[in-house]
């Protein structure tokens, strides 16, 4: 089982959080087009590599942050950072 | 073969002195303590434990530990108990499964029967076809199924769970694993030592040189002086990301099985060799031994395991096998040495004989053959950690490759030396083990400053420089010029194998599936190398060609109840729980919670709602306090509807949906105070609802100032409903006026009920009836819940569960999200598209829901079936006349008390929405029924004047 780092309660089994994915920007509601709004909601570029992505700490302080993993072997890279969970570019 | 008991042996663990009966098929046995089950029956003499799984052949002890595949028994209502691992007790009722037609069947008879009548993929070839009579084929091979047998009325036994966190886990006490223990814990580390074993020392155990027993002397006195954490007869089980182990512990002393989940820093593996069967014609007859068993039976357990053997030696534990033999008076008839070309090619003989037949087709007499033809290394923790193994034939068996920095690998495993040898390995093993925990506790800690206070500076980098282990020459000794068995736990030969790679099952991991071969009870630990060998055989190449199969969790089998366990999740109930548990309850679990279904009649308590007046507890209703300047905003992004312009005391229903557009949850959320809300959200949705509220302020909207409290618990829940609910609040309710201008309909009040302070209560309509929804601080909601119960009893009051206020609901059409929605509803589905105010600036959903306005899509429709007396099944399909098109479902359905009629809520294709509809629903029988869409969901007092009055 994974280790996450929760910048608050430090390292943490996988399953007391929730895996919130990719970072993703979400996109004007009123301006989006049906493709990017769909681009928000399903698509993800799912790298085999570093992968910046939200967790949330369900079990522990209830906040979201954001880390970097490689998906390929599972290190995480960066601090975590709080509350930053869509901070990455669309 | 005749074994017997000898005399005192100084290695032997067994206590002369502790004399246990025990019965073998009802006959009466003894032995003593300390030995195991096999032992104590070979020490009495019997040679014949369990009859193959697919041939009936006798079987007898092969390698006398936990992976002969030959000893598995049945123990009083326990099945397939590993006889060559569990320790003898008093009074065990011991008996041999898959015997037929009994154990002792004459053996010559029966070794004949090695025919081709079952080759590989039989099954497969035999009952596929035809389809249909496969549940005949299944229910009559059941019953050839090896294996013991279950009792249904076994009592729970009790399994627990630990959760641990030690730096250094050590996989393996031999000597390597035990100096590894020793060494990590002198550097500081946290340790826990885990022997597969009942003892700790590894191949020590059972050495009778002296300089070893001196040597497990001196490191068990060792490990009782030192902090390392012993755990014998347990075994690491697996071994997942970041080092997260099962560690499975037999002998607790209260647990059957207990299952520990550790988090190490660094996993040692020290499981060291296990002794690898040879595979020629006879192999698998009684009295043919690994030499391992051989020396175990004369030194932990002075039992002598025959009067004449021969001994195929291939390395040294062959040769000290042959000293320890000697020592207990077995007669030596002929040691054929391995590794100078000699060869053994079949046994013969009847009963208690097992000739060797040797290269040149003489055959001598015997009634005992040890084997010593190599060994495997068990390299599943390091499979499971990536790691891919390397063959190397000159040492005949497998190394680790690469392992990760966090999993090292010691003992056996990682090659050969003297004692001495070992021992530094395994203790240059600890102190990098026990440096690179150091290294990743401080990697935690500064990765997570804010949780942990880091100590001390980073630690210098810990290079693996420990001199690396010799590796000893060993022949390469799969199979001899003959076939015999590979896999003894499924029957599979090595003519099975030749078989299936002839029929293009040619990689390991094909052969494998199709033959079952390494898929019994001993998983692989003595019959992988042989499978490998015996396809590389069969394709002309090496074993370094074919490669191994993956070893994979668990490295020994643990049973359902460890990893079932002990249940940690957690039960609710409401603080009134004990008055429904005194009142003929039915309880329904809701999630976590246990609510009141019903209290015996539901219908009757439909009627008394309509009538006079019910209680429901409502408690799990879920619950959030808001506060802030920003909630208004916070509610208009949230929900569908507008939230701005809510007066202070008014209570507003609000549906939710998703960034896709999908229903998510609905409630009502009141205005308590200029900058004080409460929302309440459906029971199963309280815990997403609040993820979804602190996922929208902390990650889209961190600048709102809104603070969320989720309060479900903190508050009691009673839902008053009934024409006489009025008349009752107003004999509890003390600062609030309660007359219909006073306190309209969608509106909230805070009171003092029954003397309590601090309760709000808003007036809302699930049931459809004049209702008042009273949230009382919890640990007053008993005392509440008896003063209405108690004033109320003139006015007919009764309590109502779940099922008729399903049953009210479903009457007034209200629907259920999850019930009568699904993952693909979206908002304007419900019928409740007029609540979705696309002129809002943004809300969650926006875009999906201002495309799918311009869409027809399917709707929620209120339907009756035309025989009031037909309530169609939840799920019932709705199709086209005769046909099974499908063109909606059933969502909701139940018997009217009220309207005594049949009356349900479904979903339907958007041309089928409109009242008057005629529509086909096919019941699960396959009956077809006629039943109307209706005008309005409402089935009862469309116009609402009830709930309003």
């Amino acid at each position: 089982m994974l280790l996450v780092l929760c910048p608050n309660c430090g390292p943490r089994n996988s399953t007391d959080l929730r895996y919130g994915g990719e970072s993703h920007a979400r996109p004007d509601p009123n301006t989006a087009s049906p493709a990017e709004w769909r681009a928000y909601l399903y698509l993800r570029d799912n790298p085999a590599g570093w992968l910046r992505e939200n967790w949330y700490c369900a079990s522990g302080c209830r906040r979201w942050f954001s880390i970097e993993r490689n998906t390929a072997t599972n290190e995480f890279r960066d601090p975590p950072l709080p509350g930053d969970k869509r901070g990455g570019a669309a | 073969m005749t074994m017997s008991r000898q005399g005192v042996q100084p290695t032997e663990v067994i206590d002369r002195a502790a004399k246990l009966r025990f019965r073998w098929n009802g006959k009466r046995f003894s032995g003593f303590e300390g030995d195991t089950i096999a032992s104590a029956l070979a020490a009495s003499g019997e040679q014949i434990f369990s009859r193959s799984m697919k041939y009936h052949r006798p079987r007898g002890i092969l390698t006398a530990d936990y992976w002969d595949p030959n000893l598995m028994v049945q123990v009083g209502d326990d099945p397939n108990v590993r006889a060559g691992h569990r320790l003898l007790e008093s009074g065990m009722d011991v008996r041999s499964q898959n015997a037929w037609p009994s154990l002792n069947r004459d053996i010559k008879a029966a070794n004949g029967l090695l025919g081709r009548f079952l080759t590989a993929g039989f099954y497969y070839k035999t009952f596929m076809r035809p389809q249909w009579l496969w549940p005949t084929y299944e229910r009559v091979l059941a019953t050839f199924a090896p294996g013991g047998k279950i009792d249904l009325d076994t009592p729970h036994a009790y399994h627990d769970k630990r959760y641990t966190h030690p730096d250094v886990v050590v996989a393996g006490a031999g000597p390597a694993g035990i100096e590894a223990a020793l060494a990590a814990s002198s550097a500081g580390a946290s340790v826990m030592l885990v022997s597969h074993e009942h003892s700790v020392g590894g191949h020590l155990r059972y050495s009778s040189a002296a300089a070893d027993q001196a040597a497990l002397a001196e490191l068990r006195t060792a490990l009782d002086a030192s902090d390392v954490e012993v755990l014998t007869d347990s075994t690491v089980t697996g071994r997942y990301e970041d080092n997260w182990l099962g560690i499975v512990q037999r002998n607790h002393p209260i647990a059957v099985e207990r299952l520990i989940k550790a988090r190490a820093k660094t996993l040692v593996a020290a499981p060291g060799l296990i002794e690898r069967p040879y595979v020629f014609e006879g192999n698998d007859r009684p009295g043919v031994i690994t030499s391992g068993a051989a020396r175990r039976l004369v030194n932990l357990w002075g039992v002598k395991p025959g009067e004449r053997a021969v001994v195929f030696s291939a390395n040294a534990e062959g040769d000290a096998a042959v000293a320890d033999l000697e020592r207990v008076g077995t007669e030596i008839a002929a040691v054929i040495d391995g590794r100078t070309g000699g060869s053994i090619s079949s046994t013969r003989g009847s009963s208690r004989a097992v000739d060797a037949v040797v290269a040149d087709g003489a055959s001598i007499g015997a009634d005992l053959l040890v084997v010593a033809a190599g060994w495997t290394a068990p390299t599943s923790l390091l499979n499971m950690a990536g790691d891919r193994p390397v063959y190397d034939p000159a040492a005949a068996r497998f190394f680790p490759s690469d392992p990760p920095s966090n999993v090292l690998a010691t003992g056996g495993l990682a090659g050969d030396a003297d004692l001495d040898g070992l021992r530094q390995h395994g203790a240059a093993t600890g102190r990098l083990a026990a440096a690179r925990a150091a290294a990743v506790r401080h990697r935690l800690q500064s990765r997570t400053a804010r949780a942990l206070p880091v100590d001390g500076d980073e630690p210098a980098p810990a290079p693996d420089e420990r001199a690396p282990l010799g590796r000893d020459p060993h022949p390469e000794l799969y199979r001899a010029d003959t076939h015999g068995m590979v896999d003894m736990s499924e029957d599979i030969s090595s003519k099975d194998l030749v078989a299936a790679a002839h029929e293009g099952y040619d990689s390991v991991e094909l052969a494998k599936r199709y033959t079952t071969a390494t898929m019994g009870p001993s998983q692989g630990k003595l019959e992988t190398v042989n499978t490998v060998a015996a396809i590389a055989e069969a394709r002309g190449e090496t074993i370094s060609q074919v490669g191994t199969t993956v070893w994979r969790p668990p490295y020994a089998p643990l049973t359902l109840g460890a990893l079932a366990g002990r249940m940690f999740e957690p039960v609710r109930v409401s603080s009134i729980h004990p008055w429904h548990e005194a009142n003929n309850v039915s309880i329904i679990q809701a999630g976590q919670w246990l609510r009141p279904d019903h209290y015996g009649d539901p219908a009757a308590e439909v009627r008394n709602v309509r009538r006079n007046v019910g209680l429901i507890d409502v408690t799990p209703l879920g619950k959030l306090d808001l506060r802030g300047p920003d909630v208004g905003k916070l509610l208009s992004l949230l929900y569908v509807n507008k939230w701005m312009k809510l007066g202070v005391g008014r209570v507003r229903y609000g549906m939710m949906c998703a960034e896709d557009g999908v229903v998510l949850d609905d409630g009502v959320t009141g205005r308590l105070g200029e900058d004080h809300y409460m929302m309440s959200t459906t029971s199963s949705g309280a815990g997403g609802v609040w993820e979804w509220v602190e996922n929208w302020l902390q990650t889209e909207r961190p600048d709102w100032q809104v603070h969320v409290t989720p309060v479900t618990t903190a508050y009691a829940s009673i839902n008053v409903a009934g024409p006489k609910s009025r008349e009752l609040m107003s004999r509890v309710c003390e600062g609030v006026d309660l007359d219909a201008e006073a306190f309209p309909y969608m509106t909230v009040h805070q009171a003092t009920v029954a003397g309590v302070a601090g309760c709000f209560m808003w007036r809302i309509g699930f049931t459809g009836e004049l209702s008042f929804e009273l949230h009382v601080p919890a640990g007053h909601g008993l005392h509440v819940w008896e003063a209405l119960m108690d004033s109320g009893s003139d006015l007919g009051v009764a309590p109502f569960g779940l099922e008729g206020q399903r049953i009210m609901r479903l009457e007034k059409g209200h629907f259920i999200v999850g019930q009568d929605t699904d993952g693909l509803t979206l908002g304007p589905s419900t019928g409740l598209g007029s609540l979705i105010k696309l002129d809002k600036d943004d809300f969650a959903g926006k875009p999906e829901l201002a495309w799918a306005a311009d869409r027809s899509l399917p709707m929620v429709v209120a339907i009756q079936p035309d025989d009031p007396d037909v309530v169609p099944e939840e799920a019932a399909q709705i199709v086209r006349g005769d046909t099974n098109e499908i063109l909606g479902r059933i969502t909701s359905s139940r018997y009217s008390p009220t309207l005594n009629r049949s009356i349900c809520l479904g979903q339907v294709e958007p041309d089928l929405a409109v009242g008057g509809t005629k529509l086909t629903v096919l019941l699960e029988s396959g009956e077809r029924i006629g039943a109307t869409v209706i005008d309005h969901h409402a089935h009862f007092d469309p116009a609402g004047e009830r709930l309003r009055g």
